[in-house]
């Protein structure tokens, strides 16, 4: 039965670390695909409120995001501290919501076009007269599927 | 005869990635972004006459204040108490005078049944806090979600979610999804 005994050598041979930069490449690329950069600087502080019934934002291409709350520290010197809109990178009145849309719109392809979600970032303490301009703002430019962007609320 | 070129040292080369890797680790965001989804009206021109003349039992009124209080058919309620409030109007168990109507549609997996006629009506304020005013579109949303929860667990056996897309449309047809916000008064 000596067929089966090990060969002499008592000690490990070492690991060969030949596959390792493969294995971290591998882990490398899932991140890189996996991962959104931030796309758009927040000037605004936004504080989302809490909710239960959520649903996911799925398609993240085909949203587009309004984002309203006190300017950041920073600008408020220029801006004041009153609730602001932001669209991408800027402040925006709420005027310039229409273009927005339609340039977000524009964008896309056609055939997406129809299943567009706005997403509304907006700060728990903000009042909703402003809330509400947007809304009708988006009525008139006909985005009509939004979402109340919140966090979920842990059970107590 | 030319000197071999050495060949590259591929030892680094781990410590390269690692470095890459940990870079896309640190910076990436794996957060999906969630909400609650709503749809709104079709925007017309002419001012709204909504007076289709719904009737006053198949209301459910709900005014949010500047103060952040709640009135829910002319009584103050707790944001807590909306949501039974909202699944008692709109299952009407007991075809109770004060709540809604219901009438009779055919739908596929239940034959005939009686569905509400109730709306619920939101109206706020311009001065109520965003975080009350999704607090209370929670409890709205969160109301029909549990009556088609329910029923979708007494009917199929099944939670909503993981039902086929034709038994959920059933579903919704028998707890349709009716909340109208009205503008707010201008000042």
């Amino acid at each position: 039965m000596s067929k089966f005994r090990k060969s002499d050598s008592k000690e490990l041979p070492p690991i060969s670390t030949a596959s390792l930069p493969d294995i971290v490449f591998m882990l490398l690329f899932f991140f890189m695909v996996s991962t959104t950069m931030r796309e758009v600087t927040l000037n605004v502080k936004v504080h989302l409120p809490e909710a239960t019934e959520l649903s996911k934002l799925e398609k993240k291409s085909l949203v587009s995001y309004i984002y309203v709350g006190e300017p950041l520290p920073k600008f408020q010197k220029t801006f004041g501290i009153a609730p602001r809109i932001q669209l991408d990178d800027q402040f925006a009145n709420v005027d310039d919501i229409q273009d927005f849309i339609i340039k977000e719109r524009e964008a896309r392809d056609e055939a997406e076009r129809p299943s567009m979600i706005t997403s509304l970032k907006v700060d728990e303490n903000t009042k909703m007269g402003i809330v509400t301009d947007i809304k009708q703002e988006l009525r008139k430019a006909a985005a009509l599927h939004i979402n109340y962007s919140s966090r979920k609320r842990t059970e107590r | 005869m030319a000197k071999k070129t050495p060949e590259v040292p591929s030892a680094s080369l781990a410590d390269i990635a690692f470095m890459l890797l940990i870079f896309f680790l640190v910076t990436t965001t794996m957060d999906v972004d969630s909400g609650l989804e709503r749809r709104l009206p079709q925007w017309s021109e002419d001012t709204p006459d909504q007076d289709q003349e719904i009737k006053e039992r198949n209301v459910f009124v709900v005014l949010v204040n500047r103060n952040n209080d709640l009135l829910v058919e002319n009584e103050y309620v707790n944001v807590k108490d909306l949501r039974e409030r909202a699944k008692e109007f709109m299952e009407n168990p007991a075809n109770d005078e004060n709540l809604p109507e219901k009438e009779p549609k055919e739908i596929p997996y239940f034959g005939q049944v009686m569905v509400t006629k109730g709306v619920i009506s939101l109206r706020n304020d311009l001065d109520t806090r965003y975080g009350t005013y999704i607090a209370v579109q929670n409890e709205l949303v969160g109301a029909i979600n549990d009556l088609r929860e329910d029923l979708a667990k007494k009917q199929f056996g099944k939670s909503y979610n993981d039902l086929e897309k034709d038994k959920q449309d059933a579903i919704r047809d028998v707890y349709p999804s009716r909340i109208s916000e009205a503008e707010p008064k201008k000042k």
